[in-house]
């Protein structure tokens, strides 16, 4: 086999755009969470997502990847950078970073780790004995109008809710104050 | 790539560096980033088992669907108490906002 071949060896590219994804949503976690510039942080967050997207992809849902395009990348990251440029402006000072909290941040993150590796590692994960391999978005949508319709009311509910509380939350709440 | 491990894992490191900017930031958008960051993690690992457990798989894709509309609502509400915070205090520091301790 050429080396050509080799590069366009199906298994091959599935396992580099695997690591790409993987690299993709890692770095962009650490510029979401490191940089103290908060600009970069929302640019990372994007990143970020992408990948996790690119992550549902090889999950087998293209549909839920296009949702976190669309929900996150969309509507939650440009409404972050909204408020961003509502709240502060950027060339004042940038706030300072005091060691031992990140140091006691570092440490707790440590913690959690390990419990969490520790329940991957002990659990004995079996699959369920009779497994559907019906992944279209049809089903997905009568499922969603049928057996788990409280899900949906309760999603609807909620986001109506939610934004009525935000418009009266930032539309009342500084004019009688200040 | 193709074992439920490898995603575990992924959905874990998320989680925990959620949890890292959660504790380390003070500033209150970039906790809500933060916060982010642990949601997805707990959605991939939705999707994990979803892929590789579940006897059905349209149960872990309504749960991530029902993750990221509260994502959404959260988003919007916490936005929303980020600006009223600023015009009460103009700083988006959370150790500026004191007003509620004892």
């Amino acid at each position: 086999m050429t080396p050509l071949q080799n590069f366009f060896n199906p298994t091959f590219l599935a396992q580099t755009a695997f690591a790409v994804i993987l690299i993709c949503t890692f770095a962009g976690a650490a510029i979401a969470v490191l940089p103290r510039n908060i600009l970069y942080n929302v640019l990372g967050l994007i990143l970020c997502l992408t990948g996790v997207a690119g992550i549902f992809l090889y999950l087998g849902s293209p549909f839920i990847a296009l949702m976190e395009l669309l929900i996150y990348v969309g509507a939650i990251c440009i409404s972050i950078v909204f408020a961003i440029m509502l709240s502060r402006p950027l060339h004042l000072s940038l706030p300072k970073r005091h060691l031992p909290k990140v140091a006691g941040a570092g440490g707790v993150a440590l913690l959690v780790f390990g419990v969490l590796v520790s329940i991957i590692f002990k659990t004995p994960w079996k699959p369920a004995d009779l497994r559907s391999g019906d992944w279209s978005v049809a089903t997905m949508g009568s499922y969603l109008l049928t057996r788990y319709d409280l899900v949906f009311e309760v999603m609807s509910i909620v986001l109506l809710v939610a934004i009525l509380g935000a418009i009266l939350i930032s539309g009342t709440s500084g004019r009688r104050s200040s | 790539m193709n074992s439920l491990t490898t995603y575990l894992f992924i959905a874990a490191a998320l989680f925990i560096i959620g949890i890292f900017g959660l504790l380390q930031r003070r500033s209150l958008i970039g906790m809500l980033i933060a916060i982010e960051l642990m949601l997805n993690g707990a959605s991939v690992n939705f999707m994990a088992f979803n892929r590789f457990l579940a006897p059905d798989p349209i149960i872990g894709q309504v749960y991530t669907l029902f993750i990221m509309g509260f994502a959404a609502a959260e988003t919007a509400i916490a936005l929303s108490i980020i600006i009223a915070v600023f015009r009460r205090i103009h700083s988006i520091n959370i150790e500026q906002a004191r007003d509620l301790r004892g």
